[in-house]
């Protein structure tokens, strides 16, 4: 594990601390002296420099800038030194930091060698190395083909691929929805297509040429979430592609959207949905992705020329990527964007109306964001109050969810940042189980006075109904000890929260895993609903009454009868919801000036609430949230 | 020869004798069959290796007779020590331990770095023995003074005037590196530490690397088996400072009564002195660079014979089908001057030529004449580049290339191509329409005809045509490739330490050539086909010829590995480069070291020769291109532009053109033609060994072309100028 460090940060020595050296020496029942164990761990501090130092020999007559296991392997053996087994991934293997103290490793998982022996799956038809060649430059001058681009001329294939190829994408993009099933379905499973990924990228990097067409970029959408599921490709640096494929469908305003009779919307949040999927499953391809990604969807959201959509995809974009981006990103940016938003917003009259719309599109989806964020915040922080045990329950949802988490952490080390950061940043970062002493955000209370403040109303009626949105994630309800109050999220944060506050907040953080794991519903109900219009205006009018004076708040709507856990229900769409102050109404009472000190287990109506969106059908193996509009194959 | 040991001087005049009268004698094979074990890179045999043979009377070339028997007899290599006992006619009770002891200590650690240049300033006295070539640091000062002296000279340096400062700032380094391994010699480790905290920011930001070993090592016992500080200790770090400089530097010293620096200085450095004009920053940052500081004036002062063999004259037959195809077009028919032409320029000998049969080469057979046709035919259709007239480039992707291309190569005509695998293998493809084919099996080559007119092509194997083919044999990735020029045989090397004969005809392998015994990172034919080169990790590179199973040549020298070798295009010289950042340029005659090169900031991994064979140009990890006069043995430009490693360089064949491959993903072409031009105006200030490097890259620069994600490891002009790259796509 740490000559990987070494080799990453070439400037940086690896150090090995005696009590490294120590431990090892008793895995191996020698039990060492102090000084003994130091000269030692100096001593091989220094063998690894001087190893890796060889080794990179071998990485540079390779012709390559990636210095693999297998370079070290040999710089050991040459200079007769046995060489190291079991570390010869492929892939980066994640760097891992245990639960308890300070103790970092390398996941090296075991395997399964019978399994792997009668494996069925086996990847073949790996393509075939061939030279292929192309008049680059005419007389050193003129592109005959723009620099940089995936090639595109099929004509280098075999004609079995060739015709494969032009099966599928006829399929895909052609008109009997039945064959496009069909067509995705084998994307998803073919082991034998590895050859052809590039021209399937370049054939999906076509979203630009028809952004008029939403059904075309449904296609091709799915076309992406095909080829990331499919186990047998290796994606690669074409990762990079697909993300900006699907980035450009999130954010860009298309030609499509013009006619307000086009969903649109629901294209975006598909769009973000594979985002996060792409990320929990490929993230650590390529490193700094997940940064890019977050300074441009930070870029769209502050430039108040994009039109609406855009922002709104910015907004499910950072809500896809996981809380914490919500909270590094939107949430800092909030006061600012507000006003503009409020503008639009304000704006009764006729010509505004499309506008207005599409506002409160914007207006919904950034609940939903914040919404999220402050759930997830609560429960990590209530984690961390309770030594994390209970937590970890929370996040059982779907196994991608799994797959990432680390073992024991509440938030687990996001496999992107990682690569982003360099492996000591992001361990300062808040890989390790003490993260709040190192970046301090927001203090829950603060951060929710602030987002009431913006959404009054809507926002402490969607916190409550919060817990319930988490718990109903897992598979079996049975994981969860009902209690039977809400907002125990708040208590338990008032407990830590003077620990951080006054402490600086710009810290960035990447964003849990869990919290896309888990990732919520973002609804299209809550944008035209009438409800959210008018906990909007109310909002507003706090505002204009100076900040925080709740009184204003039209609350005579919520008609709240039952005490008791109360039978939810409402309908999209948003001309009734009921009884939802119900879990509201005392909560904010007690908040306003000095939130309130008693302390409860959330998950009040984990099992009860339905949830605004949630689709009734069963959760997709790999997508850990739905989406209210996801679109069925 | 010369490098080797067991052979010594003392062969070497009968050796020349042989390579004049016959290329295959056998007495070219007669190395030991250890020697690749003598010069494996521990500490003794590489300094032994430059045991100097021409400053040696002959008193002298018996110690080192003497002592080369008793490394042999230390090392239990007794059927040799019979050999060359026997050879040399000595006595038997000639091998006293105790005499021979003290002897090798002398012998072994003369400078490998100075080549056959006489020692000069306080070489030879008190040359200590390898084996306590560590215990040099053990006469020690107070540990804690050396911060002082240090200080104390760079008070000096900073204060003398500013034409003496850049000269004396030299002298920074080498005694930084000596201070700090006293220290740590003698077990000052904290010292050490501060020592190097304090003043390691101030060195040139290109010795970073060497930096970076140097804090690393902070005790005695790593020391040892460190086999740069080794070099850096048995060779003398060569200075270039002129007189007046350097008197001013002595006279500090002596009235300070520094002895501490002053023996460092006497002991670890090689100061060149010379007279006239003391040399600008600018001037020593282009030269400086190297493991071992710049090349001694002396190391660049032999003759070089650079010129062009001359051509084979052949009968150009009337290249009839041409004519009759030129004619049905309508267009009127040519005379022939061209043809003239080209016989005539090769009819005139070079003065600057080796004589015909310098190195014996190997006779030309019919088809290698056929080849020439084809060669002369092709070059009256080659475009005249030059800055207006850029070449179009082709690009060769390796697709799919998971197993890792380390390395290309293409046949002269272009006609194949062919890549090494990091999995081992080398496969070779066909570029033209034209199919690659087995030669039948013995049992079917008997039914064949052997009279018929096409029996050339009834030999081979129809059933096995195929685009390419996959040569399967070594044990370890492939580091470099070439292809013999008749394009019969394909030369592959190895991490596995071996370097292979591959057939084109059968697509077997040959011969297996053993010697190197760590990896070779790589090999190259000679023009003239029979002879190849290759270097690796030993820091050795060997001539072979393709029948003998043993080197013929050991050039040994470099301080690190030897990363490329490259021959002359007059097949009398071999140019390598080295992680020690140094190219050196070796006789093949006589195994000489005729040139050294420094002013590379890393490690080279790309030389081409100019068509003309006068210059050569050298790419590196410091993403430079460096031009080289091989004639006065001088630098004579510097490309600037790459971003990354240059792994490929390659002159258009009337060198007009100088392009350059690399990591970086990009081909950049160069004004080759405009670079040696404006130097030939230019006096060369040869005496001193100076240049004045104007810094015009941006000038010579003709064009960058980006590829697709593709580093280019390979470059290759075709006989009529097309220019063909390749390396792997890499998404």
């Amino acid at each position: 594990p740490h000559t990987e460090m070494a080799d990453r940060e070439e400037r940086r020595f690896a150090e090995i601390s005696r009590e490294s050296v120590k431990f090892m020496a008793e895995s191996t029942g020698v039990e060492l002296g102090d000084d003994v164990a130091g000269l030692l761990a100096e001593d091989v501090c220094y063998r690894l420099r001087e190893a890796t130092q060889s080794s990179s020999q071998f990485m540079r007559h390779a012709k390559r800038r990636k210095l693999t296991v297998e370079d070290f392997n040999r710089a050991l053996h040459w200079s007769n030194v046995e060489a190291i087994c079991g570390y010869g991934a492929q892939d980066t293997l994640p760097f891992r930091s245990a639960k308890e103290g300070e103790l970092f490793f390398i996941e090296d998982r075991d395997i399964n060698l019978v399994e792997l022996a009668l494996a069925t799956n086996i990847p073949k038809g790996c393509a075939e190395t061939m030279v292929r060649v192309n008049v680059s430059y005419m007389d050193g001058k003129g592109n005959l083909e723009p620099q940089g681009t995936v090639p595109s001329a099929v004509q280098s294939l075999s004609d079995d691929l060739l015709k494969y190829y032009q099966q599928i994408t006829r399929a895909i993009l052609g008109e009997d929805p039945h064959l496009m099933k069909v067509a995705l379905l084998d994307l998803q499973s073919n082991a034998k297509i590895a050859a052809l990924l590039p021209y399937f990228v370049y054939v999906i990097s076509g979203v630009k040429s028809v952004s008029h067409d939403l059904e075309q970029l449904n296609r091709l959408l799915h076309m992406v979430k095909s080829l990331v599921q499919n186990p047998y490709l290796y994606l690669g640096s074409y990762i990079r592609s697909l993300v900006s494929s699907v980035m450009y469908c999130i954010l860009e305003p298309l030609a499509a959207s013009i006619n307000p009779l086009n969903d649109h919307w629901t294209l975006r949040d598909y769009a973000a949905l594979l985002l996060s999927h792409i990320f929990w499953t490929h993230g650590d391809l390529v490193s700094g992705l997940y940064h890019q990604i977050l300074v441009s969807l930070q870029k769209v959201l502050s430039d108040p020329v994009r039109p609406l959509c855009s922002h709104y995809g910015a907004v499910v974009g950072l809500h896809a990527l996981g809380w914490k981006a919500v909270e590094r990103v939107l949430f800092p940016h909030l006061p600012a964007y507000w006003a503009n938003l409020q503008a639009v917003l304000d704006d009764y009259s006729v010509s505004n109306a499309q506008v207005k719309a599409d506002g409160h599109k914007v207006y919904g989806a950034i609940l939903v964001a914040v919404e999220r964020l402050l759930k997830m915040k609560a429960l990590s922080l209530s984690q961390q109050s309770d030594g994390g045990s209970s937590g970890q329950t929370g996040f059982a949802g779907g196994s991608i969810c799994y797959r990432v988490s680390s073992p024991g952490l509440s938030p687990p080390p996001e496999p992107l940042s990682e690569a982003t950061l360099g492996i000591a940043s992001h361990l300062q970062a808040g890989g390790a189980g003490c993260p709040l002493e190192e970046w301090t955000p927001v203090p829950l209370p603060a951060m929710y006075c602030e987002l009431y403040s913006f959404f009054g109303d809507s926002l402490a009626v969607r916190f409550s109904t919060g817990p319930g949105d988490a718990r109903k994630e897992p598979p079996g309800p049975t994981s969860n000890p009902d209690t039977t109050r809400k907002m125990p999220q708040l208590t338990a944060n008032l407990n830590i929260s003077p620990r951080h506050d006054g402490s600086p907040r710009t810290d960035p953080t990447p964003p849990s895993l869990a919290a896309t794991g888990s990732g919520r519903s973002l609804t299209r109900s809550c944008s035209s609903s009438s409800s959210v219009q008018r906990s909007r205006s109310s909002s507003r009018s706090g505002q204009r009454s100076a900040g925080l004076s709740r009184d204003v708040f039209p609350k005579a709507r919520f008609t709240s009868s039952q005490t008791g856990p109360p039978a939810f229900s409402f309908l999209i769409g948003g001309r009734q919801m009921g009884l939802r102050c119900q879990g509201r109404r005392p909560f904010q009472t007690n908040f306003a000036p000095t939130p309130p000190l008693s302390a409860v287990p959330p998950r009040a109506y984990a099992h009860k609430l339905p949830v605004i969106g949630r689709v009734g059908k069963p959760v997709r193996r790999w997508a850990c949230s739905h989406y209210s509009l996801h679109l069925p194959l | 020869f010369r490098a080797v040991p067991d052979d010594g001087g003392l062969v070497d005049a009968d050796e020349d004798k042989d390579i004049k009268t016959e290329a295959s004698n056998d007495s070219w094979g007669n190395n030991n069959a250890n020697d690749g074990r003598l010069l494996s890179p521990s500490p003794g045999s590489s300094a032994s290796a430059g045991s100097n043979k021409s400053a040696a009377g002959a008193s002298e070339e018996q110690q080192t007779l003497l002592a080369v028997l008793q490394f042999l007899r230390k090392n239990k290599l007794t059927e040799s020590v019979e050999i060359l006992r026997r050879e040399a006619g000595l006595p038997e009770d000639s091998l006293e331990p105790k005499g021979a002891d003290s002897l090798l200590s002398r012998v072994t650690a003369s400078s490998t770095a100075g080549a056959q240049a006489p020692t000069k300033v306080a070489a030879g006295e008190d040359q200590p023995d390898v084996n306590v070539v560590l215990s040099a640091y053990s006469q020690q000062g107070d540990p804690a003074l050396y911060e002082v002296y240090y200080s104390g000279l760079k008070r000096f340096i900073e204060s003398v005037l500013d034409c003496h400062r850049a000269e004396l700032s030299q002298v920074f380094y080498p005694l930084f590196v000596h201070m700090y391994l006293e220290l740590v010699y003698n077990n000052h480790e904290s010292e050490a530490k501060a020592f190097f905290e304090k003043f390691s920011g101030d060195q040139e930001c290109y010795y970073e690397d060497d930096l970076r070993v140097l804090s690393s090592l902070t005790k005695k016992e790593h020391m040892r088996g460190n086999e740069t500080l080794l070099d850096f200790r048995t060779s003398k770090f060569v200075l270039r400072i002129s007189r007046d400089s350097y008197q001013l530097l002595k006279r500090h010293l002596q009235e300070r009564q520094n002895n501490q620096i002053w023996n460092i200085i006497q002991e670890h450095l090689y100061i060149d002195i010379f007279d006239g004009m003391p040399r600008s920053k600018s001037q020593i940052d282009a030269m400086s660079g190297s493991l071992a500081g710049e090349a001694k004036r002396e190391a660049n002062k032999a003759k070089v014979y650079y010129g062009l063999l001359k051509e084979p004259e052949i009968e150009l037959p009337l290249d009839d089908e041409d004519e009759e195809a030129e004619n049905e077009e309508g267009k009127p028919k040519k005379k022939k001057p061209k043809k003239d032409s080209l016989g005539s320029k090769s009819k005139k000998q070079d003065p600057n030529a080796p004589s015909q049969n310098r190195i014996p080469l190997p006779e030309l057979k019919d088809s290698d004449k056929l080849d020439k046709i084809m060669y002369m035919k092709e070059a009256t259709k080659r475009i005249r580049l030059g800055p207006d007239n850029l070449p179009s480039i082709c690009f060769y992707s390796f697709l799919n290339a998971y197993q890792g291309l380390t390395a290309v190569d293409f046949t002269d005509d272009s006609s194949l191509i062919a890549g090494g695998f990091a999995d081992s293998t080398v496969r070779v493809w066909s570029v033209t329409p034209k199919k690659l084919r087995k030669v039948k099996s013995a049992a079917d080559l008997n039914l064949i005809d052997k009279e018929s007119d096409d029996v050339l092509e009834r030999i081979m194997d129809e059933k096995t045509a195929s685009e390419s083919k996959i040569l399967c044999g070594h044990s370890g990735p492939v580091y470099g490739i070439s292809f013999s020029p008749d394009r019969n045989y394909l030369l592959s090397s190895s991490e596995d330490g071996t370097v292979r004969l591959w057939s084109l005809q059968t697509f077997t392998c040959l011969v297996g050539y053993k010697g190197h015994n760590y990896p070779v990172w790589d090999t190259q034919f000679s023009p003239h086909g029979y002879y190849f080169v290759s270097g690796g990790h030993d820091r050795v590179a060997r001539l072979w010829a393709t029948d003998h199973y043993q080197p013929l040549r050991m050039f040994s020298g470099h301080l690190a590995d030897v990363t490329c070798t490259r021959f002359h295009p007059n097949s009398n010289y071999v140019a390598t480069g080295s992680s020690d950042r140094t190219i050196r340029l070796w006789d093949v005659l006589n195994g000489n070291c005729v040139r050294i090169f420094t002013g590379h900031k890393g490690p080279i991994h790309a030389l081409a020769f100019s068509p003309n064979g006068k210059f050569l140009a050298s790419g590196a990890t410091d993403g430079r291109v460096l031009l080289w006069d091989i004639g006065h043995g001088l630098m004579v430009g510097e490309l600037k532009g790459h971003t990354d490693t240059i792994y490929s360089l390659r002159f258009s064949r009337d060198g007009e053109i100088l392009a350059s491959g690399s990591m970086d993903n990009t081909v950049r072409l160069w004004d080759a033609t405009k670079a040696f031009d404006d130097l030939e105006t230019d006096d060369f200030t040869a005496a001193t060994g100076h240049i004045h490097l104007q810094d015009n890259s941006q000038e010579l620069l003709l064009g960058t072309y980006m590829t697709k994600s593709t580093p280019v490891i390979h470059l290759h002009f075709t006989r009529r100028n097309l220019l063909l790259a390749a390396g792997a796509y890499n998404p």
